[in-house]
């Protein structure tokens, strides 16, 4: 049988996916236990048990000099920012892309200026956001607004614009006007890709937030790791990877039910 | 005679290229007429041009003795080969939203009695295409075939003066293609449409039009084929009523009464 015939059932592909993931986990384990057996003090690969010391007292204390439960508040800041963020570029892009798509005109003004934006390395802003907003907020939400809105913006605008010229003409002849034409057959359209859009922005988001975090701000769980990291806090840090490795995918995975609830024409047949 | 649509000198030219020349010919109300030619002549320009999609470089389209519009509008209906529906809509949002359009102008769509008065006419129009039971579906999970009822019966439902069909039938089976021209063919005796529409199969277009034009060049410069362009070189009216009498004499009277007005 040629190998590209060869496809797994659910369970099997289950488990086949499975297996990666506890061979990592398994190997951390025994290299953990290595190092710990050659020295009981070890802080690069610290034990599960050490871990979860460390993170209880931040899930379940609050901090003294604060009286907050620093893991929760550092959860809520960061995904705060990290909603506020998603959602304004998501609703910009939208807009943007969907008019940029439909009308020539507005492509034509407006597609140099945001290849431009979306070319500069966003963290590059980074300083001039701080300096422009302050160091509050603001700052971090813009820098990932910047970071992804344009290319949301150009991935929806490209998508309608391959719309077939058909649907287009079609639409006229229907009695369809340029505003009726964006709300009916443009945006339905839009919405499917725009999840996906979101989707593939996540991870860019996350890296954005982090680096502001890490720069300035006194809460959030990218400020959490690099503040750890003075003191070799491998059994904070790494939990708190984990952490928001999880977050990461649970939006995903929301956002994939949403897209396939909301949109059950758009599930093309895989392969 | 005057014509439902008229040409007039038209031209349709792209640099030195010349794709049409001197295309003129009229349409009368209520005729079925077929264009055909070898591929490249210009067929589908010439449709585009009479939808409006595309202007032509020179001449005058007159639609009801008026100037056409230069773009595409609700008096000019269009089926093409593909990409004619629209995926996101269901079978019967399909046909329903082109009435959501002209009666919904802000939000285009419809809620209530009116949302009803329409919904009844749009089942109507899939019932005449034979869709009925496939009302709540995805365009995506029906046949090629059924896509094209579909097309038909969203362009339909607008009433267009005049129907522009592109080789709507072009990428069908054989045997779906001969239920398709029983179908166009019935929907344009009841609902006395007019229709333009383009093919490259020459029987398909003896079969089904009360008119044949041929689009091809007039003349050739072998060394500048593109110094010349397509006009309608031939204008065949065929002689329908004959066999409609035949097959009307079978049927009710009230039939043969139709088919003489043709």
């Amino acid at each position: 049988m040629q190998w590209v015939n060869v496809k797994p059932g659910r369970r099997s592909a289950a488990l086949m996916g499975a297996i990666p993931v506890a061979i990592v986990i398994l190997t951390y384990l025994i290299a953990s236990a290595n190092r710990h057996a050659a020295n009981p003090a070890d802080k690069l690969l610290p034990t599960p048990g050490a871990m979860v010391d460390a993170m209880s007292a931040l899930i379940l204390h609050a901090d003294p000099l604060s009286g907050r439960l620093l893991f929760w508040a550092d959860t809520a800041a960061s995904l705060q920012r990290l909603g506020l963020g998603l959602g304004i570029s998501t609703a910009i892009a939208l807009l943007v892309g969907l008019v940029m798509g439909l009308l020539p005109v507005v492509r034509a003004s407006l597609a140099p200026l945001i290849t431009i934006i979306a070319v500069i390395p966003p963290i590059a802003l980074l300083p001039i956001l701080f300096i422009v907003f302050g160091l509050g907020e603001t700052a971090k939400v813009m820098l990932i607004i910047i970071g992804i809105a344009p290319f949301i913006t150009r991935d929806i605008a490209s998508h309608i614009g391959a719309i077939p010229a058909e649907q287009i003409v079609k639409a006229q002849t229907l009695g369809a006007s340029s505003w009726q034409l964006a709300l009916r057959v443009a945006l339905p359209q839009a919405m499917p890709r725009l999840i996906h859009a979101v989707r593939l922005s996540i991870g860019p988001a996350w890296v954005f937030l982090i680096s502001a975090e890490a720069i300035a701000s006194d809460i959030g769980l990218g400020y959490r790791i690099f503040l750890v990291r003075r003191y070799l806090s491998m059994d904070i840090i790494l939990p708190y990877v984990a952490w928001t490795a999880l977050l990461a995918i649970a939006m995903d995975l929301a956002l994939l039910w949403i897209g396939r609830k909301a949109f059950p024409w758009a599930q093309g047949e895989r392969r | 005679m005057t014509g439902l649509l008229s040409l007039r000198n038209v031209w349709l030219e792209y640099g030195d290229k010349v794709i049409l020349e001197r295309v003129e010919f009229d349409v009368a109300e209520g005729e079925f007429v077929l264009i055909v030619g070898p591929s490249g002549a210009g067929k589908s320009s010439l449709l585009r041009i009479v939808l409006g999609q595309e202007q032509p470089t020179r001449g005058q389209i007159l639609l009801d003795g008026n100037p056409m519009p230069r773009e595409c509008g609700p008096d000019r209906g269009v089926v093409f080969q593909r990409y004619s529906v629209f995926p996101h809509l269901t079978v019967l949002q399909n046909v329903l939203v082109g009435l959501e359009y002209s009666r919904a102008p802000l939000l285009a769509r419809l809620f209530g009695a009116k949302r009803k008065q329409a919904l009844a006419e749009a089942r109507e129009m899939l019932d005449a295409v034979g869709l009925a039971d496939h009302a709540n579906v995805y365009p995506a999970q029906m046949s090629g075939g059924m896509q094209q009822r579909l097309a038909i019966a969203q362009t339909l439902i607008m009433r267009p003066r005049i129907v522009l069909l592109d080789e709507p039938f072009g990428a069908l089976d054989p045997g779906i293609r001969g239920d398709m021209h029983r179908l166009i063919t019935r929907l344009w005796r009841e609902h006395g449409l007019t229709i333009l529409m383009v093919t490259h199969d020459i029987k398909e277009a003896f079969s089904l039009g009360t008119r044949v034009l041929t689009v091809d060049k007039r003349r050739h410069d072998p060394h500048a084929p593109h110094r010349f362009g397509s006009t309608a070189v031939y204008d065949l009216r065929l002689d329908r009523k004959k066999r409609e009498a035949a097959e009307a004499e079978a049927s009710a009277v009230s039939t043969a009464g139709k088919s003489e007005k043709l």
